[in-house]
C-alpha cells in the first residue's frame, strides 16, 4: 500500500486523535496550548503535502485517491485555512468547558475537506462528504446553550441529510450505469451511456457536492451558520469545505464527456443560481454575519464559472484555484475582523467604527473590496481570470451576468463600509486579543499579496493538472 | 520618472496619516505638486518634431508575465496634456482652505491617493493598469464624498460608486474579448495599437465596442448615462467636485481616444456617426437641462454634460474615416477634442470651486436666493465672470479655441451634426448669463449683507487657473504644437 501518498491526511487524522486525547486530560484553561500543537500538525501536514509537489500527478490506491496539482494545492489551501482558523479560536473559546476537544475537532473537519479534494472514486465522495459534514453540524453547534448556535446546527444537520441521501441515490444510480464507481472506469463507460439516466444520476450527485459548496439547490444552511456558528467556526465553514467541493465537483464532471452528459449547462444554471441568490439574499440584510453568509453564496457561484469552462481551456483550473485562494483570504480576513470585534453581527453596531478601530476598519475595506473584485487585491485577480477562462471557453454571457452580479454585490459591501467610515461612533468597542489580531493582519496581508505578487503563484498554478 | 509621478503622491499618502493635523495641508501640498513639477520637465523634454516616437518618456517592468500585464508608462501629447491639467488642479484643490472636519489627515490623504490614480490612468500604457486606476479612482472619490460631503452624502457616494463601477465592469470585459484576440496575449497599449486585433471582425468588434462605449460612457457621462453626475456633484465638498468635474470625466473622453479609437479604429469609424448623434444629444440635453436647474451646482453639472459632449462630438468626427482621408478636419477636430478637455478642466475645475465658495458662506445652492453679490464680493464675482464667459465659448478664453476647432473639424466630416450642435452653445450662454445676473447683480438680499468675498489663498489659486484660461484663449500654440504633435498620428497625417 503506498502510505506514502496520504501522509499527510494521516498526520492531520493521528493529531486530531492525540489532541482529543490530550484535551481530556489537560486543565480546561491550559488547553489554549493545544493551539500550538493544531497549528504545528497543519504545518507538518503542509510540508509533506508541498512534497509531493514535485512528483508526477498520478492516481493511487487502486484509482480512487488523486495526486495532481489540484488536489494538492486545494489541500495546502485547505491547510492554510486551518491554520488562520485555529489561530482566531483560543480566545474565543477561552472560557469553554470543551475547548481543547474544538481542535480535534476542526483537524478532522479539514481532513474531511482534503478528502473532498482528491477524491477519485463515487465512494470515496461519499465519504468524503459524510466526514465533512459530520464535523461541520458539531463546529456550528458549539456553543450549545446559545439557541442561534443549535439552531444553525439544526438546519445544517437537516439540510445536509436530505442532500447526503440525495448524493447517496445519485451515487447508485451512477454505479447500476457505469458498473463501477472508479472515475477512470467510469469516464471509460460514459461515451455510451443512456443520456437520461447518466444526466439524473449525475445531478444527484452534483446536488450533494453542492450542499458543501453552498450553492443552489442546498445553499439554505449558509447564512444560518454564518450567523449561529462560533465566529472562527463560521470562518472555517465558509471557506474550507467549499475548497475541496469545488475541486471534487470539477473532477466528477470532467470524467462525463459534455456531449454525451449535458453538465455544461447544468454547471452553469446552478452558477447564475448561486451568484443571484445570494446576492439578492445579502442585499436586505442588517446583521453583518448573516450578509457574509449570503455573500459567500454568491462567491461560490462565481466558482462555478470555471468549473462550468474546465476542459475547454487549460486556465479553468488554475483560474478557480487563485480565485478559491483569494476568497479564502478575503473571507477569513472578514470574519477575522468579526471575531476580533467579539462577534459584533449588527450593522447599526459598526457605525463609526473606522473612529475607534481603524485597524479592523481598514481590514474591512480591504476584505471586502478585494470579495467585490476591486483592483489590485487578490480578489480582482481571481475574478480576472475566471472573467477570462469563461469568455475564452465561449461562455461570455455567464461573465456578463457574473458582471452585473458584482455590481449588485458592491451595494450590501458598501451598506457596510458606509456606517463604518461616515457613522457616528457610540459607545466602546471591546477587541478579543493577540492572537485574533495576529491572524486578521495575515489574512489582510494575502489578500493583498495575492493581488499585488499575484505573479509566482499563477506561473505555478499555470503547471497545474485535473486527473483522471 | 513617471512612475515616480504616482509613487510620489500614493507614498505620500500613505505618510501624511503620520504627520501633525496642523502642518497636514502644507505637506500635502508639497507632495501633490511634486507631480506637477515633474510632468511640467516630461512636458519640456517631449520631443513634438515630425518623426519623434509616438510614445515618450516610456518605462516598463513585468507584473504579472503570464497573464501578459506589466507596469508600463509612458505619454503622447494628449496624455500629457491632460495629466499636467488634473496635476495642477490637484495641486488647486488640495491647496483650497477646506472644511476637514476634524479629520484633515485622512482628507488629504484620499485626495493624494486619488491624485495618484487620476494621474496613473493618463499615464499608464497598459489595458489592465489603466483599469486597475480607473477602478481605484472610484475608491478615493467615494471616500471623499461620503465623509466629507453634505446633504445626502453617503446616498450620493453610494449611487456615483455603484453606477460608475457597473460602467468599469462592462469596459473589464470588453478589454478581455479585446486582448484574448491577440496570441499570446498582451495587455500591452502600443503593442494592441500596432496589431489593430479586431479588424475584420465584425460582431466582435462591435459587441467589444458597445463594452466600451458603455463604460467610459458612464464615466464622461453621455446621455442617457449621465444621471449618477447631478447627485455625487451636489452633494460633495467643492473641491472634490472640482476634481469629479476637471479630472476624473475626462477619464472616459481619454479612455474613447486611447482604447477604442487608436487600438479597432475599423470598427469605431463604423459607428462614429452613432457616437456623433450621441454626443449632440449630450450637447443638447445637457444645456437645456442645465438651463432648467435653480441649483447652481447641478446647473454647472449639467453644462459638464454639455461640454463632454463637444468632445464627444469632436472625437467621432476624427474618428470617422479611417486613413488619410479628410485628414486636416479630423485632425482638427481631436485636436479640439483634447483642447475641450484641457479647458473644461480648468474652467470647470474653478466653477465648481466657486461653488464651494458659496456653500461655505451660506450654506445654500439656490439660485434664486442670492442676488446682487457684486457689491460685497468684487473678487469672487470677477472670477466667475470670467470661468463662466469661458465656459459659454468667449474668443480670446480657453474654451473658444476649442470649441472652434471641434465645430471646424466637424464641418468638414458631418457638416449636419456640427450645425446642430451649436445650437447648444447659444443655450450655454443664456444660461451662464441668466445665472451671472441671478447671483451678482440686481439688489443684495439683506441675508447676503455680509457675505464675505474670497480670502487671499482662495484669490490665488483661483487667479493661477484664470490666467491660464485666458493664456491658452489668446496663445494657445504651446498646447497645441504638443497635441498636434500626436493627433496627426492618430488621424494618419504626415
Amino acid at each position: 500500500m503506498p502510505i506514502g501518498d496520504v501522509l499527510p491526511e494521516i498526520s492531520v487524522l493521528v493529531s486530531a486523535v492525540v489532541l482529543l486525547l490530550a484535551a481530556s486530560f489537560m486543565r480546561q484553561q491550559d488547553h489554549w496550548r493545544l493551539a500550538i500543537g493544531a497549528l504545528a500538525s497543519l504545518f507538518a501536514a503542509a510540508v509533506l503535502c508541498a512534497l509531493q509537489l514535485g512528483e508526477p500527478a498520478r492516481l493511487t490506491f487502486a484509482g480512487v485517491w488523486a495526486l495532481d496539482g489540484a488536489s494538492i494545492w486545494a489541500r495546502l489551501l485547505i491547510l492554510a485555512t486551518t491554520a488562520i482558523c485555529v489561530a482566531l479560536t483560543p480566545e474565543w473559546l477561552r472560557s469553554d468547558r470543551r475547548h481543547g476537544e474544538y481542535y480535534a475537532m476542526l483537524l478532522l473537519a479539514a481532513l474531511g475537506a482534503m478528502l473532498l479534494a482528491g477524491a477519485a472514486d463515487l465512494l470515496q465522495l461519499v465519504m468524503a462528504v459524510l466526514l465533512s459534514s459530520v464535523t461541520g453540524y458539531t463546529l456550528a453547534a458549539y456553543h450549545r446553550a446559545w439557541p442561534l448556535s443549535v439552531e444553525a446546527g439544526m438546519k445544517y444537520f437537516l439540510v445536509g441529510a436530505l442532500t447526503n441521501t440525495l448524493l447517496m441515490i445519485g451515487v447508485t444510480l451512477l454505479f447500476g450505469l457505469f458498473g463501477s464507481t472508479d472515475y477512470a472506469q467510469i469516464a471509460k463507460a460514459a461515451t455510451d451511456a443512456p443520456q437520461i439516466m447518466a444526466l439524473i444520476g449525475l445531478t444527484l450527485v452534483v446536488v450533494g457536492v453542492a450542499f458543501k459548496l453552498a450553492a443552489v439547490p442546498a445553499h439554505t444552511w449558509m447564512p444560518d451558520v454564518s450567523e449561529g456558528a462560533p465566529p472562527p467556526a463560521a470562518a472555517f465553514l465558509t471557506v474550507a469545505p467549499k475548497i475541496g467541493a469545488a475541486i471534487a465537483l470539477a473532477r466528477l464532471v470532467t470524467i462525463f464527456p459534455a456531449d454525451v452528459v449535458a453538465w455544461r449547462p447544468l454547471v452553469a444554471t446552478l452558477a447564475v443560481a448561486t451568484m443571484t441568490i445570494g446576492n439578492l439574499g445579502a442585499l436586505g440584510q442588517s446583521d453583518v454575519r448573516r450578509l457574509l453568509g449570503w455573500s459567500s453564496i454568491s462567491q461560490s457561484g462565481y466558482a462555478l464559472m470555471a468549473v462550468t469552462a474546465v476542459g475547454l481551456n487549460a486556465q479553468a483550473i488554475p483560474a478557480l484555484l487563485f480565485f478559491l485562494g483569494a476568497y479564502a483570504a478575503a473571507n477569513l480576513a472578514a470574519f477575522a475582523a468579526v471575531t476580533q470585534l467579539r462577534g459584533r453581527t449588527n450593522l447599526a453596531d459598526y457605525r463609526g467604527l473606522a473612529t475607534a478601530r481603524p485597524g479592523i476598519a481598514a481590514v474591512l475595506v480591504v476584505s471586502f473590496l478585494s470579495l467585490v473584485g476591486i483592483p489590485p487585491l487578490g480578489g480582482f485577480v481571481g475574478k480576472l481570470a475566471l472573467f477570462v477562462t469563461t469568455i475564452e471557453a465561449g461562455y461570455a454571457w455567464l461573465a456578463v451576468i457574473a458582471v452585473i452580479n458584482t455590481v449588485v454585490s458592491l451595494v450590501y459591501y458598501l451598506r457596510v463600509l458606509g456606517p463604518v467610515y461616515f457613522g457616528d461612533l457610540d459607545g466602546p468597542v471591546p477587541v478579543l486579543g493577540g492572537w485574533a489580531q495576529k491572524a486578521l493582519y495575515l489574512a489582510t496581508l494575502l489578500t493583498i499579496g495575492l493581488g499585488i505578487l499575484a505573479e509566482p503563484l499563477w506561473s505555478e498554478l499555470g503547471r497545474v493538472m485535473l486527473l483522471p | 520618472m513617471l512612475t515616480l509621478t504616482i509613487l510620489v503622491p500614493l507614498i505620500g499618502a500613505l505618510a501624511i496619516l503620520y504627520v501633525n493635523e496642523d502642518r497636514c495641508r502644507k505637506v500635502a501640498c508639497v507632495l501633490g505638486a511634486i507631480p506637477l513639477l515633474l510632468l511640467i520637465i516630461a512636458w519640456i523634454g517631449f520631443d513634438t518634431g515630425a518623426g519623434a516616437p509616438v510614445f515618450q518618456w516610456v518605462e516598463s517592468y513585468p507584473w504579472i508575465p503570464s497573464l501578459g500585464v506589466g507596469w508600463r508608462m509612458g505619454v503622447d501629447g494628449i496624455a500629457l496634456a491632460i495629466a499636467t491639467m488634473s496635476a495642477l488642479l490637484f495641486v488647486a484643490t488640495i491647496a483650497w482652505p477646506a472644511e476637514t472636519q476634524g479629520r484633515p489627515r485622512q482628507y488629504y490623504a484620499w485626495f493624494l491617493f486619488l491624485e495618484a490614480v487620476s494621474l496613473g490612468v493618463f499615464l499608464t500604457l497598459d489595458l489592465l493598469l489603466f483599469y486597475v486606476f480607473f477602478d481605484l479612482s472610484l475608491v478615493g472619490l467615494f471616500f471623499l464624498i461620503g465623509r466629507w460631503g453634505h446633504g445626502d452624502a453617503q446616498r450620493a457616494a453610494l449611487k456615483f460608486f455603484v453606477y460608475t463601477f457597473a460602467g468599469s465592469l462592462a469596459m473589464l470585459l470588453a478589454i478581455i474579448a479585446l486582448v484574448l484576440t491577440t496570441d499570446p496575449v498582451t495587455f500591452d497599449m502600443r503593442e494592441l495599437i500596432a496589431r489593430q486585433p479586431l479588424a475584420g471582425m465584425d460582431v466582435r468588434g462591435a459587441l467589444v465596442l458597445l463594452g466600451f462605449v458603455i463604460g467610459l460612457g458612464i464615466k464622461t457621462p453621455f446621455v442617457p448615462l449621465h444621471t449618477w453626475l447631478p447627485p455625487a456633484h451636489v452633494d460633495a465638498p467643492g473641491p472634490a467636485s472640482a476634481i469629479l468635474a476637471g479630472v476624473l470625466l475626462k477619464m472616459g473622453t481619454y479612455g474613447l481616444i486611447r482604447i477604442p479609437f487608436s487600438m479597432m479604429s475599423a470598427t469605431f469609424a463604423r459607428y462614429a456617426f452613432a457616437l456623433g448623434i450621441v454626443a449632440v444629444v449630450s450637447i443638447l440635453w445637457g444645456a437645456l437641462v442645465a438651463m432648467a436647474q435653480r441649483d447652481l451646482k447641478r446647473r454647472i453639472a449639467y453644462t459638464s454634460v454639455n461640454h463632454m459632449g463637444y468632445s464627444l462630438l469632436g472625437i467621432a468626427a476624427a474618428g470617422a474615416l479611417v486613413g488619410g482621408g479628410e485628414q486636416a478636419a479630423r485632425q482638427m477636430a481631436l485636436t479640439g477634442a483634447t483642447v475641450e478637455m484641457v479647458a473644461h478642466g480648468l474652467i470647470t475645475g474653478s466653477l465648481f470651486l466657486i461653488c464651494g465658495v458659496f456653500w461655505q458662506r451660506g450654506r445654500e445652492y439656490d439660485l434664486q436666493t442670492y442676488g446682487g453679490l457684486a457689491q460685497v464680493a468684487p473678487r469672487l464675482t470677477g472670477f466667475a465672470v470670467l470661468a463662466s464667459f469661458a465656459s459659454l465659448g468667449l474668443p480670446g478664453l480657453a474654451g473658444f479655441v476649442a470649441e472652434l476647432q471641434i465645430f471646424v473639424g466637424t464641418f468638414g466630416v458631418y457638416p449636419w451634426l456640427a450645425a446642430i450642435g451649436l445650437v447648444g452653445i447659444l443655450i450655454t450662454a443664456a444660461l451662464f448669463l441668466q445665472m451671472l445676473q441671478q447671483l451678482f447683480f440686481g439688489e443684495l438680499p439683506a441675508r447676503w449683507s455680509d457675505f464675505s468675498d474670497l480670502g487671499r489663498v482662495e484669490t490665488r489659486l483661483l487667479a493661477v487657473l484664470a490666467v491660464l484660461v485666458v493664456v491658452i484663449g489668446i496663445y494657445p500654440v504651446w498646447l497645441l504644437t504638443l497635441i498636434n504633435s500626436t493627433t496627426a498620428v492618430l488621424t494618419g497625417g504626415p
